[in-house]
């Protein structure tokens, strides 16, 4: 087979197995692209995967734009970033076509209603188990409540004007980036810490 | 132009959302505020079928969102818009990725980003709280009640999330269960 149109429907496959997000991935990926394509190894695919954690966008695509770059550059990149996220532009639009035609119906009413609760909890379970890992000392405290505040503060309370355009997520991050950085480089290093 | 408008606002969210799937809902809850394509409560449905359909999260509601404003087109206008960041700066990472590892100031910048990301999401979830439980009455009375099933459904999937033998499932069964529970309370 066309080695192209093989990287685009290994990911398409890995696309389709990826059920819940970027950690789910890591199995299919170990399977796929290790065991039986052979296009990377076990350790390079544990680093692709730790820089796909650690570089903005969406987790899946970045490890497999990763891979697909590796192996045959530029265009194996975008081959590969396509075909993962195939699977979800056809299923996501038969699913929002299907239910956008069929919301009037109370027992698909009834259902979301049931099922809009149940996201609200999945969304707290995230957050507690995203905050165990990145809101553990001072300074990250300390980001969290500033940049919770300004969020919130936005979406909730309504700013207008120069501090609604300063609480956008976008510029929010950017601020919270500069900040880690101040926070690592200006205040006392604790013992312990990683040396140079 | 909402397609254009569409490319640049998931640009943005793929250029700016560290740390996963869940880390784009903030971003595309400020698309729904900013523009009034869509409310928070749509956004709440999107992500349930995010979550309870192949495909990576941060896509499937990309993709979802796209649909939602404009179409299949709009479901690929978005859907680009978000891979594109990834695939320049995964590709610029490539060539250095030693020393991108082992990058101090990376590793510093990251410090303060993963609290924001959480952050963020946090905020962008009590909005969506917000939005489910508590019913606005009309719009002049200001009246507000609190739909007391959908806190309850919502609060006993929390803690059946934290109960040791239940934690392991995957979200989709959460999801399937609530639908059931809404469909037999009539809620």
């Amino acid at each position: 087979m066309n080695l192209y149109l093989d990287l685009f429907l290994t990911f398409a496959k890995v696309g389709v197995c990826t059920f819940g997000g970027g950690y789910a991935m890591l199995p299919i990926l170990q399977r796929e692209v290790v065991e039986n394509k052979g296009w990377a190894t076990e350790e390079e695919l544990t680093d692709y995967f730790a820089i796909g954690q650690c570089t903005p966008g969406v987790i899946a695509v970045n490890t497999a734009t990763f891979i697909g770059y590796k192996y045959k550059g530029v265009i194996g990149g975008i081959l590969t970033t396509l075909g993962v996220v195939f699977p979800s532009l056809i299923i996501i639009t038969l699913i929002a076509a299907f239910l956008s035609n069929f919301a009037h119906i109370p027992a698909v009413q009834h259902a979301l209603a049931g099922v809009n609760a149940c996201v609200v909890a999945l969304i707290a379970s995230s957050v507690i188990k995203l905050g165990k890992s990145t809101v553990k000392d001072g300074p990250t405290v300390f980001i969290y409540l500033l940049i919770l505040a300004l969020a919130a503060g936005s979406s909730l309370l309504g700013f207008s004007g120069v501090l609604k355009k300063l609480a956008s997520p976008a510029v929010l991050v950017v601020i919270a980036g500069v900040l880690g950085l101040c926070a690592r480089r200006m205040l006392p290093k604790k013992q312990g810490g990683e040396g140079k | 132009m909402i397609l254009l408008r569409l490319f640049y606002e998931f640009f943005k969210t793929g250029l700016f959302a560290v740390g996963g799937g869940m880390a784009t809902i903030p971003f595309l809850q400020n698309i729904g505020a900013t523009t009034g394509w869509f409310t928070d409560a749509d956004l709440t449905t999107m992500i349930a079928v995010s979550e309870s359909t192949p495909g990576p999260i941060g896509v499937n509601m990309a993709t979802y969102v796209g649909f939602t404003c404009a179409g299949l087109p709009g479901a690929v206008v978005a859907t680009l818009g978000l891979i594109t960041p990834s695939i320049i700066i995964i590709i610029i990472i490539a060539g250095m990725l030693k020393k991108f590892r082992q990058s101090k100031l990376v590793d510093d910048v990251f410090y303060g980003l993963r609290p924001a990301s959480t952050a963020l999401i946090t905020s962008a979830g009590l909005s969506v709280a917000l939005s489910i439980f508590i019913l606005v009455g009309g719009t002049e009375t200001h009246t507000f009640s609190v739909n007391w099933m959908s806190l309850i459904l919502a609060a006993l999937v929390f803690i059946g999330m934290r109960v040791p033998k239940l934690k392991k499932l995957h979200p989709i069964v959460f999801i399937g269960v609530s639908a059931l529970i809404g469909i037999l309370f009539r809620m």
